[in-house]
């Protein structure tokens, strides 16, 4: 594990960065962090937010100061918590790849250096962990990309990215959950809604879930998304138990 | 009892505070974007420190109350009329019931903000009455203010004491420029000495990508060491962000909860409202400043929100003005 340290965000916020890796070790240990600060309530601070490898802490410096705060961390950092034991439920995401939906698609392979059905095979050839939501409501940012087909974010962020897309930026891939502005190169999009505000359960994943990419063509994007729109898509579920 | 909407203007919302808890599941804070403005404008009729009010963007709504109520009005100065009659600014006004309460566009500033004594009835949220337009949750259903919405209100309160005193002199938004003091990082060290040296020194421009979300600011390449792509994290309101491209975002109320840009500085708390009262083309400048100072002059501006309170609980000391004294009874005599 990486030392840890404590950076500052202005006047109202703190960054604790648990090293600068994705990897499930640190990321549990930001979890178990998490809970801790729950546990013991901390006066002044409002609110969380777990990341990769960070925790961002936002609090009223009315309450607490900067030093206050930041050796009340460093003391909670000290102490080590053992995270349970991890089950495995893995959402199967239906995306059509490439041609209108998703524009970038020839990019991310030429940079790759491969075919775009090479990228399509390496890309929904294995489960990603949920390691956080986040930027958006239900946007959940997902670990263990293949790096072979690693992609920089684009230089200028498109203003709008629809709903549904599924792209890389950097070592990361994901899917956006609604309409929004946004930095990643599209590879796909999926006729699945993971964020709906008017259904049941707005958010359908979990972080700690993991989420399987399914190839699918143009005609079964148009079929599922129907049944979506009527609100009878169910998505596959595998739930694996224990790891 | 309540106020109609006649006409929504560009960008009206309940807001308050904000949503605050909710961020590790991606729903963002929200509330108002000037929250000294807001606070004046709740602390000149007594209310709750985090009493919902009305937002509103460049072009103001008309209401029309359908009870009587006192209100105060903040921000940027939309030149407010009631029944035609101009109002005045960070006073707190009776309004009767059938009067029409009319802004127009900005002429200083490009927010302005209502509070109410009765307070609006609008249904709380998990924790807050502010509306988050990105996940469609809080607020008048979500959304923003259209013509023929009505609004009702939580109480009838329409005596306040010292009612004369009520008033402070405030002008803050008739400039077109800003210093925005900040505080170095998180990522300061992702960009060259160079880059550095350029964001404290150079001038920037406010573009028209400039919303409850962000601002987008034009001006001279701020350098980073080698890319400013980060593992995504969580963002600070203020944090000012700094893509490949060189130019500075600061993220506002309507942020997304992280990002994966290098964040070079965060704007202190207090110099917020300075920068979304700006308009397109305003210019800014960033001055450093140590995380104790931001946070000494944060409780400073606490000590200036007592002063005020201080000052509008005064018995009225200009009874000897007899037009000032004569204009604010006349409103509440014409309510006889």
């Amino acid at each position: 594990m990486q030392k840890i340290s404590i950076l500052t965000a202005g006047d109202s916020s703190l960054l604790v960065q648990f090293g600068n890796e994705i990897r499930p070790e640190i990321n549990r240990k930001i979890t178990s962090t998490v809970q801790l600060m729950k546990e013991q309530h901390i006066e002044g601070v409002l609110d969380v937010i777990p990341a990769f490898c960070s925790l961002l802490i936002n609090y009223d410096p009315r309450v607490v100061s900067y030093e206050d705060l930041k050796e009340r961390i460093s003391g909670l950092l000290k102490l080590e918590t053992k995270a349970g034991a991890e089950r495995k439920r893995i959402f199967e995401i239906p995306v059509c790849y490439g041609g209108k939906y998703g524009p970038d698609m020839e990019f991310i392979a030429k940079n790759a250096g491969l075919t775009e059905e090479e990228v399509i095979q390496i890309h929904s050839s294995r489960d990603y962990l949920i390691y956080m939501l986040g930027f958006l409501p239900g946007f959940c940012y997902l670990g263990g990309l293949d790096e072979r087909i690693h992609t920089p974010r684009l230089a200028t962020p498109r203003i709008k990215i629809e709903a549904g897309s599924v792209g890389i930026g950097g070592s990361q891939t994901g899917i956006y959950p609604m309409d929004s502005p946004g930095g990643w190169q599209l590879m796909g999009k999926t006729p699945v809604k993971t964020y709906d505000p008017d259904r049941k359960v707005p958010i359908l994943v979990e972080a700690g879930d993991y989420i399987r990419f399914v190839p699918i063509n143009e005609e079964e994007y148009m079929r599922i998304r129907e049944l979506e729109e009527r609100g009878e898509y169910r998505c596959v579920v595998h739930d694996e138990g224990e790891v | 009892m309540g106020i109609r909407i006649l006409k929504g203007g560009l960008l009206t919302t309940v807001q308050d505070l904000g949503r605050s808890g909710y961020q590790s599941q991606g729903f963002g804070v929200a509330g108002v974007m000037d929250v000294r403005s807001f606070k004046i404008a709740n602390l000149l009729l007594d209310n709750p420190e985090n009493e919902a009010v009305l937002e509103f963007t460049l072009i103001g709504p008309t209401l029309q109350f359908t009870s009587a109520t006192i209100v105060a009005i903040t921000g940027g100065d939309f030149q407010p009329t009631i029944n035609g009659e101009p109002a005045p600014m960070y006073t707190a006004l009776y309004m009767n019931k059938g009067d029409i309460l009319k802004f127009g566009s900005a002429r200083t500033g490009s927010r302005g903000y209502i509070a109410f004594s009765s307070y609006l009835d609008i249904p709380v949220v998990m924790g807050s009455r502010c509306t988050n337009l990105k996940s469609r949750i809080g607020g008048f259903k979500g959304r923003k203010l259209m013509a023929d919405d009505y609004i009702g209100f939580r109480i009838k309160r329409r005596y306040l004491p010292f009612f004369l005193s009520r008033m402070l002199d405030i002008n803050e938004f008739d400039q077109e420029s800003a210093t925005l003091r900040v505080v170095m990082g998180p990522q300061d060290d992702m960009f060259s000495p160079q880059g550095i040296e350029t964001f404290l020194n150079s001038e920037y421009t406010v573009t028209s990508d400039f919303d409850r979300m962000g601002c987008r600011l034009d001006g001279p390449f701020i350098a980073p060491k080698t890319t400013s792509d980060i593992i995504s994290e969580g963002i600070a309101l203020g944090s000012i962000q700094v893509p490949s491209h060189g130019k500075p975002i600061i993220l506002l109320a309507d942020r997304q909860t992280t990002g994966g840009y290098a964040k070079i500085a965060t704007v202190a708390t207090v110099d917020i409202p300075k920068l979304v009262q700006r308009k397109t083309d305003h210019k800014i400048r960033f001055r450093a400043i140590s995380v104790q100072e931001a946070q000494e002059l944060y409780r400073e501006e606490e000590k200036e929100y007592a002063a005020m309170r201080n000052i509008i609980h005064q018995p009225c000391k200009e009874v000897l003005e007899c037009r000032l004294v004569a204009k604010r009874l006349r409103t509440l005599f014409e309510d006889q």
